[in-house]
């Protein structure tokens, strides 16, 4: 009998995914068109960032996508001059959390953006980014 | 609910690249304890374990510790909430002892992060965070702390130069402390000298200066019903409040970047149960991973207003003299950060204050004392209030 085939999309997020299966792989696939999504409760209207497959307010797991799109503003952030491990080529680079209103975006800052430009409630917004390796993520750009 | 006390505290030295295996670190703190309560390992009914998963090879530790430490066939079991794991063990002890299941139980934190390299920790300890959506993007825990002290900068003007003098006090009595395993004196200009290692960048705005150092280490709590602690103990410390909370892992699901929501809620249950407020507290111990991490914890526990911490240090307010003594071990800063002995460890430093045994240390006359542990990145908080009577 052949072998199941796993879906392991996610392994290809971010410089080193942790996660290889998980119900909300089309993320990945949305990522490759251009897109970074949350997904949103049918039954409920809760909307989450990063996106789940199952909601806590109701216990539906009928989700849909919806895209991260607008102006967001800087919360707080931090450029890191160490990394751990698998991380050291990247360096240095500037993680943040970014506010977009109704959910907040966890991600790096793009390395476009000078230091000395980086202030707190600076808009920004989600773009997707393919890395040189062929994994994928995404990053905050100017808005 | 019974009363429920700690009668025996013990700690291993802190240090980094202990000669021995895990068993025999758990053991030295195991002793101390047993030695302080003056009890046979008879008269303990159960043992709680404590530790961070990932740093040994060793599976299901508490049955391993168990049979070292004689206390086999007793029923033992393991408890992990990262940084804050031996805290929680405190909190399940109290519950075992409070409930009448059993009256005397003892609560065993250890590490031995040395086996690893400190970027492997780094590794390790970022997976404590959101591996799904955030570790991807190369997450360690100072940059996630570092990302509160920018969120405090911004909100409240705080400086690298509040944060540098929490460091300059961690090493006043890190000095003094031989359990400590960072002994040497640190001073404000060290951290504008570009040549000295205190102001190198780790994740802005924090410097190697700001963060505590890994190290091997292991602590234990004797803890008994008020009928045991009366017969065993000539100074029994009780337990007069408990809280513990949590909140979302990714920082994508929290609303607030100055101060950790977990402190601030764990801390109102504490109060809450103990029947006190913040003035009342003598004495302090606080989660100072980084030196952000006690900024906040002053306003989180309600020993400032919200974005005054910096007033306290400033004042130094928070010195073994001042109106509010926090750290005076020296901290995580300086004792260094066995993350699963750490809570049993500031526990110790607190009953030892109460009775009146902490040396040099030695606050005057305190009737009630507080220990705020930290898992994660603010994942999980544990606060613990105490007291003479």
């Amino acid at each position: 009998m052949a072998k199941k085939d796993i879906d392991i999309r996610f392994s290809k997020f971010g410089t080193i995914s942790f996660t290889s299966t998980t119900k909300v792989n089309d993320f990945i696939d949305k990522l490759e068109a251009g897109k970074v999504s949350g997904t949103i409760c049918k039954d409920c209207g809760a909307k989450y960032f990063p996106p789940r497959a199952d909601c806590c307010k109701c216990f539906s797991s009928n989700m849909e996508w919806f895209d991260v799109s607008g102006k967001g503003k800087l919360l707080t952030y931090s450029k890191l001059e160490y990394a751990p491990i698998g991380f050291e080529n990247d360096l240095p680079y500037c993680i943040a959390v970014v506010d977009f209103g109704e959910y907040k975006v966890f991600g790096r800052i793009s390395g476009d953006i000078a230091d000395s430009e980086i202030t707190g409630g600076m808009e920004l917004k989600a773009v997707v980014n393919k890395l040189p390796s062929g994994q994928i993520n995404y990053v905050f750009e100017k808005a | 609910m019974r009363k429920v006390a700690i009668i025996g505290v013990g700690q291993s030295a802190f240090v980094r690249g202990y000669p021995g295996s895990i068993r025999e670190l758990a053991f030295e703190g195991f002793r101390e304890a047993m030695q302080d309560a003056k009890i046979a390992t008879t008269d303990i009914d159960a043992s709680v374990v404590c530790s961070s998963p990932e740093y040994d090879k060793q599976r299901s530790p508490a049955g391993v510790l168990a049979e070292y430490l004689g206390l086999t066939p007793q029923p033992t079991f393991y408890v992990e909430t990262l940084c804050s794991s031996s805290s929680t063990g405190l909190k399940l002890a109290y519950s075992l002892v409070a409930s009448g299941l059993h009256d005397v139980v003892a609560v065993v934190g250890f590490q031995k992060m040395s086996e690893i390299t400190s970027a492997e920790s780094q590794e390790r300890m970022g997976r404590g965070a959101d591996i799904q959506w955030e570790s991807p993007f190369g997450t360690m825990m100072p940059a996630y702390y570092a990302t509160y002290a920018r969120g405090h900068f911004l909100k409240y003007g705080t400086t690298p130069d509040d944060l540098a003098l929490i460091r300059v006090k961690a090493a006043t009595y890190g000095q003094i402390n031989e359990k400590a395993v960072y002994r040497k004196p640190v001073t404000f200009d060290m951290f504008s000298d570009p040549d000295n290692t205190m102001s190198g960048p780790v994740a802005s705005p924090l410097r190697v200066g700001d963060c505590c150092a890994n190290a091997d280490g292991s602590s234990c709590l004797i803890v008994a019903c008020e009928e045991k602690a009366k017969i065993f103990s000539k100074k029994p410390v009780w337990i007069k409040g408990i809280g513990a909370a949590s909140t979302a892992v990714n920082l994508s699901g929290r609303d607030l970047f100055s101060g950790l929501s977990v402190g601030i809620e764990a801390g109102k249950q504490a109060y809450k149960m103990a029947g006190i407020t913040p003035k009342h507290i003598n004495v302090a111990e606080v989660h100072d991973c980084f030196t952000i991490a006690e900024l906040m914890a002053y306003e989180n526990l309600g020993f400032a207003k919200p974005g005054e911490g910096k007033e306290l240090i400033r004042s130094k307010e928070t010195y073994r003299e001042g109106s509010i003594p926090v750290n005076v071990d020296g901290g995580l800063l300086s004792k260094g950060h066995p993350i699963g002995a750490t809570g049993g460890s500031q526990v110790r430093t607190i009953v030892l204050q109460l009775r009146g045994e902490a040396g040099a240390m030695q606050v005057k006359e305190p009737v009630f004392g507080l220990v705020h542990n930290i898992g994660g990145v603010g994942l999980y908080g544990n606060v613990t209030i105490l007291g003479r009577e």
